[in-house]
């Protein structure tokens, strides 16, 4: 099993981690905008209002950007080798961060479709991570 | 943005740098920042009792309280590697306006001989204070700070435009020729396209000779009004454009991994000088990673967005070409200590004297100090002339 770097959890975000407990992929939408934003916060960014609602994402989305780190990141095992990082468009309009699984590292390019997979965490949350679709 | 208001109102007056080939130095923390200051004000022909500014990426008081300064300006803005270009830019400001005469700006850092003192390294993992979004949204997935960052914009640039690793690695290639006439610079040796390609991966597709340095450095600089610069000890370098842009904190908030913020704040530190690139003499773009510095060549208005790589391919960045950049060679191979926007503007300041011996640019006029800070994340651009362009 990966090590990760345990996320801590915002209390803007804990609807965002519950789901993910569940396998559920939810993205924050202000109901004034009409519009969904990345990274959770307590305020919609382009409005600087809200209400605040957690809506179901599609899973599905592109792979914008992608490096294979060779030198490993934060609590990553030296020994578990190069891995990917991507940066992923959702079909719903935001990019996030996340790690591209499921291929050899360096088969991920940019332009890919990709599909949500989740990893476990030792909590009982999930991390979102994307697999060629 | 074309507003003009602070051209040729302030100069730098002074400037210091330490800087050694083993990366390392005997002194550091407030010893090293002190005897910068003492060193940057000597160059000025200027004392302690005449500093009534103080600017600090950090808690600027501190420095004051130990210096024994007791300034009426202080600035603590602190936004990573171009935190010096946004201190000038401010201090030219408050100048033109009177609120102070003669600003010091000064930084030290140790990181590599922290390491043998046991004080622990202060490179990577998020150095800014508030909220830190980083931790939850980003960390877990492992991305090597800072090269992973910046090598996400090296994979979209590559995908967009075509640009190649080998290109690259010409700016390394460039950035070393200049370090080999340079006898303080980390690294001398030459190097080649092969090497850069050769070196260790470290975040594709930036390789290690893409990576800058980590070493020990400090500087300082001092500015004041154009009035008093008349009279000092050197040469004054007038301030002709200065400005700021900054678009996000997290590389995963970038709006678009291809153009930086320095295409707001390039144009308008130009529009302020009144100058084109074509103008310019003397180039010091923070070259953080090899990307970093493609990237200001295209914000910055030397080349369309996406003709970096083969704007570069030529070696026009080198000693004898015609964009000379990065001179004292750079955060690539002469020192990069964490926040290296310092050494931009001594570096320049030094050329527009005439004062680089083997790697003095000929007769250089207008140079221009463009600062990276975070992971591209805040952009600051400083246009920089002689006397002959005031
Ligand atoms: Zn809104």
């Amino acid at each position: 099993m990966t090590k990760f770097f345990e996320p801590p959890i915002s209390d803007s975000a804990i609807q965002f981690w519950d789901s993910t407990r569940e396998r559920r992929l939810v993205l924050p939408w202000c109901a004034a905008c009409e519009h969904p934003f990345w990274y959770p916060r307590e305020v919609c960014p382009r409005c600087l209002g809200g209400p605040v609602e957690w809506r179901e994402a599609s899973g599905s989305g592109e792979v914008h950007a992608v490096s294979v780190q060779h030198r490993p990141g934060p609590m990553r095992d030296p020994a578990a080798g190069p891995y990917a990082v991507a940066l992923v468009d959702l079909a719903e309009g935001v990019r996030i961060m996340t790690n591209i699984v499921g291929c050899e590292p360096d088969a991920a390019t940019v332009g890919m479709a990709v599909r949500v997979t989740w990893e476990p965490l030792a909590d009982g949350r999930h991390l979102a991570q994307f697999e060629p679709a | 943005m074309s507003d003009r208001t602070l051209r040729g109102l302030t100069a730098i007056v002074g400037v210091a740098d330490d800087v050694s080939p083993t990366g390392e130095l005997e002194r550091h923390g407030r010893r090293l920042e002190a005897a910068m200051v003492s060193e940057a004000l000597a160059d000025a022909g200027l004392t302690l009792a005449d500093v009534d500014g103080i600017c600090y990426a950090g808690m600027a008081t501190g420095l004051a309280e130990y210096l024994g300064v007791h300034p009426r300006y202080v600035d603590g803005t602190m936004v990573g590697g171009s935190s010096y270009e946004l201190h000038l830019e401010h201090a030219a400001a408050a100048i033109a306006a009177g609120l102070c005469e003669v600003v010091v700006s000064v930084y030290a850092a140790t990181p590599r001989s922290d390491r043998r003192r046991g004080a622990g390294g202060q490179r990577g993992g998020p150095a800014f204070g508030g909220p830190n979004p980083m931790a939850e949204w980003e960390m877990p997935y492992g991305l090597a700070m800072p090269m992973g960052a910046y090598a996400l914009a090296a994979s979209r640039h590559m995908a967009c435009y075509g640009t190649t690793s080998e290109q690259l690695a010409q700016i390394a290639v460039d950035t070393r020729r200049w370090a080999a006439m340079n006898p303080r610079a980390r690294f001398r040796d030459p190097i080649t396209i092969a090497d850069v390609l050769a070196s260790p991966m470290q975040a594709s597709p930036l390789h290690l000779l893409d990576c800058c340095l980590v070493t020990d450095g400090a500087g300082a600089f001092v500015v004041t009004s154009a009035e008093r610069a008349g009279d000092l000890a050197k040469p004054p370098i007038y301030v002709l454009g200065a400005a700021t842009g900054s678009d996000h904190q997290m590389i995963s908030q970038m709006p678009d991994l291809t153009t930086t913020a320095g295409a707001r704040s390039g144009p308008a530190a130009f529009a302020m000088a009144g100058i084109k690139p074509d103008e310019v003499d003397l180039l010091m773009a923070y070259d953080s990673f090899t990307i970093t510095a493609l990237l200001h060549l295209e914000d910055l208005g030397f080349c369309p967005k996406g003709e970096g790589g083969a704007f570069a391919e030529d070696g026009k960045l080198g000693p004898g070409g015609s964009l000379p950049t990065n001179t004292n060679g750079g955060g690539l191979s002469y020192t990069h200590p964490g926040q290296y926007g310092m050494f931009l503007l001594v570096e320049a300041v030094r050329q527009l004297r005439g004062e680089c011996g083997s790697r003095q640019v000929i007769d250089p006029q207008i140079g221009v100090a463009h600062g990276s800070g975070g992971v591209l994340s805040t952009m600051g651009t400083i246009v920089l002339g002689t006397g002959s362009t005031r």
